[in-house]
């Protein structure tokens, strides 16, 4: 087959970056741990079966007695069961799945607000910008974490589930990095001849903007975006560490630790109640990380014809 | 411009954030009721009033006045240290902060130095042996410094070594030793002169008390440590890295300066330069991670009573909680803003 002449350079930049990640171990080992956890993500009803309407409330297995101590891994529950005979294979391959749903729905909105705010401070400048990034400043004076459990607590006051508050809270501790990052990128390039061109040639405000700079400034939103996969969950299990999140016996990896966090006073007795969910936790967070960085190898001019 | 002027700048500038701080609490805090929101200012238990009592409350601090009074009402009971009434631990909230302060101050005594010697040693060393063991074992530390989640690296700690090898335990004291401590006081063998502990054990000569403090201050301390870090290990090497090749360092080398001259002398103080910048930010990984490590291990401190009144939804407590970590955070980045200023003259004069 030919491939036609004008996907020439396409095809190339695909073997440079398979090439980058083949060279080098870490981003390989984090390529490789985030597609199993996409894979698990995406299985996760073949691989562990629902039992009720909600497929993220991890069952319990009556044959066990309604014992409250944890169970130890059998062929019937590889991982064991924690607190109430609550199967730990089940919560971890479901909380797989909820790890990315909370993801996605975090960086799909924090990215959205990012470009759209960022662009517009940085494209238009003067007042809108200084009071854009001023109300940036406010937000990450606070530790993010902090200001994200303040959210919670005043948001379930007035009745809201705690998930939707968590939701909520997250995000809105997200936007202002993302709108900065864009607003500098755009900054950089809104001067370029191209953009000069591009008005030339007569464009509107709106196709320059989405045509011409948020392509140059996509690239940096990617690599930050991937590393922030790990970040939104390690924010989110925190909360859940908290008891602000979900509902117990939800699969959510940071509430299954909540729930079995009574067990750790037996030492390793109980090991694997709150072990097997933290490893989870750390692999997802480590995972990303890793592709995050061998993204930054890839996509980002000032470290990739290294 | 000179180092004073460029300091009263920087105060100017922050005034705006410190307001933008309290606005945005304020904000926040307006989704609550008036009848909730009225233990913000009060000094007692609202549990323990009469509903016309309450009313009279809400007349009083202006709830039923419009936004832009509430705010005025509101910042004056702030400037006042009248922070509300804590529903949950049955006390005004300045008072729950400052019983708690000394607890959390005590942690970051011990773990803040720690943090900044190890991060810039491993750092330095990383760069100057690039690409040998010792870089690859701190990169990989340093991985997964940020990979773990500090609560559950608290917990793998106790199970271990409060639970199963009995080596300390959770608090600030022994229970036994805890105890001891108001008859100590009452006989007047025990003063509170810092209210650290470690350290008035030493003022009262009391080693088992100093050794028993110091034992459960390892563990929180490790946590806050090793989560803390690993960033700055990762900046202290590039930085390392940079200034290793620059042209002065291969001037020195020219010269015929010993290796451990070139890198102590000529490339360490400058690679230091940008590190300094990131105290700031382990400031607030500092304020966030004690949360969860003093929750993890039931150390009295601040953290531990956040986390607590969040788990409870005691607003009053979680709103000054807010406040006061971020004007904590954001004093850490005017100082590391002045330091830098004095250090790198190209700041203050650029």
């Amino acid at each position: 087959m030919k491939i036609p002449e004008k996907y020439q350079p396409t095809i190339k930049e695909i073997k440079f970056i398979l090439r980058k990640v083949k060279d080098s171990p870490l981003s390989l080992a984090g390529t490789a741990i985030v597609a199993a956890f996409i894979i698990i993500a995406i299985f996760a009803p073949i691989l562990a079966p629902p039992q009720s309407y909600d497929p993220y409330i991890i069952p319990s297995d009556p044959t066990l007695g309604y014992k409250l101590e944890p169970s130890p891994p059998s062929p019937r529950h590889p991982f064991g069961t924690t607190r109430l005979q609550l199967d730990l294979y089940y919560g971890c391959i479901w909380g797989t799945r909820w790890a990315f749903q909370i993801a996605l729905e975090v960086i799909t909105a924090t990215v959205a607000i990012g470009i759209i705010l960022g662009m517009i401070a940085g494209y238009y400048g003067g007042i809108i910008d200084e009071i854009l990034m001023r109300f940036t400043d406010i937000i990450l004076a606070f530790p993010g974490l902090i200001l994200a459990m303040t959210l919670v607590t005043v948001l379930t006051q007035i009745n809201w589930k705690t998930i939707d508050a968590v939701l909520l809270s997250i995000i809105l501790i997200g936007w202002p990095g993302y709108t900065r990052l864009i607003r500098g990128e755009v900054l950089r390039v809104k001067n370029e001849d191209f953009i000069e061109a591009a008005r030339a040639s007569g464009a509107s405000d709106l196709r320059i903007m989405f045509r011409h700079i948020l392509p140059n400034t996509i690239y940096s939103v990617i690599i930050v975006a991937s590393l922030d996969f790990g970040g939104v969950v390690l924010t989110t299990a925190a909360l859940s560490f908290l008891g602000l999140g979900a509902p117990a016996g939800y699969a959510d990896w940071g509430r299954i630790i909540y729930d079995s966090i009574g067990f750790v006073s037996g030492g390793l007795r109980w090991w694997w109640s709150w072990t097997i969910p933290g490893v989870f936790i750390v692999l997802f967070v480590l995972g990303w990380s890793l592709l995050g960085d061998a993204l930054r190898d890839v996509l980002d001019p000032l470290y990739r014809r290294k | 411009m000179g180092l004073k002027e460029y300091i009263i700048r920087r105060i100017i500038l922050l005034i705006p954030v410190a307001l933008g701080v309290v606005v945005l609490i304020f904000a926040l805090l307006q989704v609550v009721p008036p009848e909730r929101r009225v233990i913000l200012y009060l000094t007692g238990n609202p549990r323990e009033m009469k509903p016309e009592t309450i009313r009279a409350y809400i007349h009083q601090y202006g709830l039923d006045q419009p936004v832009w009074i509430q705010f005025a009402i509101w910042l004056d009971q702030l400037i006042h240290g009248n922070f509300g009434f804590s529903e949950y631990f049955g006390e005004p909230v300045l008072d729950g902060l400052l019983a708690r302060a000394p607890a959390t101050i005590e942690i970051v005594l011990y773990a803040a130095p720690i943090i900044i010697l190890v991060g810039i040693w491993a750092g330095i060393n990383a760069a100057v042996h690039r690409d040998k063991p010792f870089d690859h074992a701190s990169r990989v530390l340093s991985v997964l410094g940020t990979s773990m989640p500090s609560f559950f690296f608290g917990i793998l700690l106790s199970a271990i070594f409060i639970a199963t090898l009995k080596w300390t335990g959770p608090g600030r004291l022994t229970f036994r030793l805890d105890a001891q401590l108001s008859t100590l006081r009452g006989l007047g063998q025990w003063h509170d002169y810092t209210k650290l502990l470690t350290i008035d054990a030493l003022l009262n000569g009391r080693i088992d008390y100093f050794i028993d403090a110091l034992k459960h201050l390892v563990l929180p301390v490790t946590v806050l440590v090793f989560i803390n870090t690993a960033t700055l290990v990762r900046v202290a090497r590039s930085s390392m890295l940079e200034a290793l090749s620059k042209t002065y360092i291969i001037a020195a080398r020219a010269k015929g300066l010993s290796q451990k001259e070139v890198i102590y002398k000529h490339a360490r103080r400058n690679a230091l330069i940008p590190v300094v910048t990131l105290s700031g930010l382990i400031v607030g990984g500092m304020l966030t991670g004690l949360i969860i490590t003093e929750t993890v291990f039931l150390f009295p401190g601040i953290g531990h009573w956040a986390a607590t009144a969040a788990q409870h939804f005691d607003v009053p407590v979680v709103a000054a909680y807010a406040m006061f970590s971020a004007v904590i955070f954001v004093l850490a980045n005017l100082i590391v803003d002045v330091l830098y200023a004095y250090i790198d003259p190209r700041i203050r004069l650029g």
